[in-house]
């Protein structure tokens, strides 16, 4: 059984502005879900919905069998959430920041238990320190550790790693592939999409408030992922020769490369016939080199399709 | 009920009260020894006695009454819009807790800083005249009463103000006046039937005439109306900041 069901959510802002247009979703126990899409697609109100940030205007939501607004307290006692912002009281204590976040839940104090969150997330030689002190990536720590006082079996990720740099942003992976390990199920939301290709077990596209697709990524990358074959020539040519007019080939601007792009999964790719039928035409070949297409292009093209 | 919750909450803010207790009791207590200076002094040779009260003692529930009020407003209406202003309200709304146990914390919290301060100033009144209480449990539920009702008060405020402005429009332009003008340094008898008259309006006066009566047994208006007054303000902001929550106004859109 899923730990998230969501179904047919909708939430109509008071203004009359639709941010989520029925969004129907399932996320299974200890998978990584990164929902992925640009600025303003919904991501944030999807979460803040789930969550209890706002309320939702039509369809349900549940986590481990509870529904978020008539069960809220067995919902949101399974749910830690990690804002986009980093919202914290700068005067408070590290340590006592997170024991507050697990008061909050109704758990009685735990020192080895926030020892051990503080330890893992290379917080506790801060742990008596003011947040104010703080550099903005430990802060950023201190949002998931306060996230995880109380040991949430589904962690919600709202754009962990924006604003922050490369090497913070791979500690942010390691802690996240570190809590799946430990069982936790987690969603993220990125406009990164490298990021989603990372760590992600699954990856939803989300835009205009309305979720694309869902899908395994690797099946994702392979279904929509085009190969390129790029075709460096030993001498430029003008014009690619009539007798290779039968591929899909295009020739750069100089010249001197000619790209074939192939669907890697098709029974036939064609790379035998076309390397025969070039060297036929005449061309001598100084390179070749196979290129898969990113995630990056295949969001790009699939954001494209549905605005227009 | 997550009273693990509401005990967060009291803490944290009670931590914060206690991380300023230095700047938190001075001020009170400076401007209270103010005020006998300045009122008890220079006022107070030129009126002997109200009520049979000599006027330095009779200004203390006033006193009490305006730090109170002040302090119930503003710890609470800064208690719950600092978490709005900063963000940190994304907590409050995605733990499990509810709404009453959410101000439970928040007011109570707030309640008892006023209440600390009120008997710090009650401490302070007694080095400069001499107290009489006639009725100290009365005056005791007077006092808890008011720190109450004004930091429910307080929270609807700091629910509604949109900025630090708007925090403290109602304190300041609202509050004080009513307070200044409900006899904390005078008696309604001493003012002209008109204005005798507008004052009844003012539910101030019910508040501090009713705390008074507990100190020396002499009142403006009869004790059961001043507790009808304050009984009622109390329900009124309980039934406002319940439609709040429930309509999710300003907080949870």
């Amino acid at each position: 059984m899923a730990i998230v069901e969501i179904r047919d959510f909708e939430k109509t802002y008071a203004g009359g502005f639709q941010a989520l247009k029925g969004v129907t979703l399932d996320i299974e126990e200890g998978e990584i879900l990164a929902l992925l899409g640009p600025n303003g697609a919904g991501k944030t109100t999807l979460i803040s919905a789930v969550c209890g940030l706002v309320s939702p205007t039509g369809g349900t939501a549940k986590i481990g069998g509870h529904d978020v607004v008539s069960d809220y307290r067995a919902a949101r006692s399974l749910v830690g959430l990690v804002p986009q912002e980093i919202a914290l009281d700068q005067f408070s204590k590290v340590a006592d920041a997170v024991r507050f976040t697990r008061g909050l839940f109704g758990l009685p104090r735990d020192e080895a238990h926030i020892e051990d969150i503080l330890k893992k997330l290379s917080l506790w030689d801060k742990r008596n320190e003011r947040i104010l002190a703080l550099s903005g990536g430990m802060k950023r720590r201190v949002l998931i550790a306060k996230a995880l006082s109380h040991s949430p079996r589904v962690l919600f990720l709202d754009e962990p790693t924006a604003g922050v740099d490369v090497e913070l942003r791979r500690d942010m992976w390691e802690i996240v592939a570190d809590l799946k390990k430990d069982g936790v199920t987690i969603i993220l939301t990125t406009h990164y999409i490298e990021e989603a290709e990372a760590i992600a077990d699954r990856i939803g596209v989300i835009n205009g408030g309305a979720l694309l697709l869902v899908e395994n990524k690797d099946a994702l990358m392979a279904r929509m992922g085009k190969k390129e074959l790029q075709i460096t020539l030993r001498e430029p040519v003008t014009s690619i020769p009539k007798t290779l007019a039968s591929y899909a080939l295009t020739l750069s601007e100089e010249g001197e490369m000619i790209t074939y792009s192939f669907d890697a999964q098709g029974e036939a790719t064609g790379i035998t016939a076309l390397i025969a039928d070039l060297s036929k035409a005449g061309l001598k070949l100084a390179d070749l080199h196979t290129k898969q297409s990113s995630l990056e292009e295949i969001f790009v093209g699939l954001v494209g399709e549905s605005a227009a | 009920m997550n009273f693990k919750a509401v005990w967060a909450i009291y803490f944290f803010e009670m931590t914060r009260f206690f991380r300023t207790i230095g700047q938190s009791l001075i001020s009170p207590v400076i401007s209270t020894s103010l005020y006998f200076v300045v009122f008890g002094t220079a006022i107070g040779s030129r009126i002997q006695e109200v009520d049979g009260i000599s006027y330095g003692a009779f200004i203390v529930p006033g006193l009490i009454m305006l730090s109170v009020m002040t302090q119930s407003l503003s710890n609470a209406s800064f208690g719950i819009y600092f978490p709005k202003f900063m963000g940190t309200i994304y907590e409050l709304l995605s733990s499990p807790v509810n709404f009453v146990e959410i101000v439970l914390g928040y007011v109570g919290a707030a309640a008892t800083k006023a209440l600390f301060i009120g008997l710090v100033i009650l401490a302070t009144s007694a080095l400069f005249v001499d107290l009489q209480i006639d009725h100290p449990l009365a005056m005791l539920a007077f006092l808890i009463l008011t720190c109450l009702s004004f930091s429910l008060f307080g929270f609807i405020i700091g629910i509604w103000a949109g900025n630090f402005e708007q925090l403290q429009l109602i304190p300041l332009l609202v509050v004080t006046p009513l307070v200044f003008l409900g006899g904390a340094f005078y008696s309604i008898s001493m003012l002209p039937p008109v204005w005798q008259s507008v004052s009844f309006f003012n539910p101030v006066v019910y508040l501090i005439s009713g705390f008074r009566w507990s100190f020396y047994g002499a009142a403006d208006v009869p004790i059961g109306l001043s507790l009808l007054a304050i009984s009622g303000f109390t329900l009124l902001c309980m039934v406002i900041i319940g439609l709040i929550f429930k309509t999710g106004y300003k907080i949870k859109p």
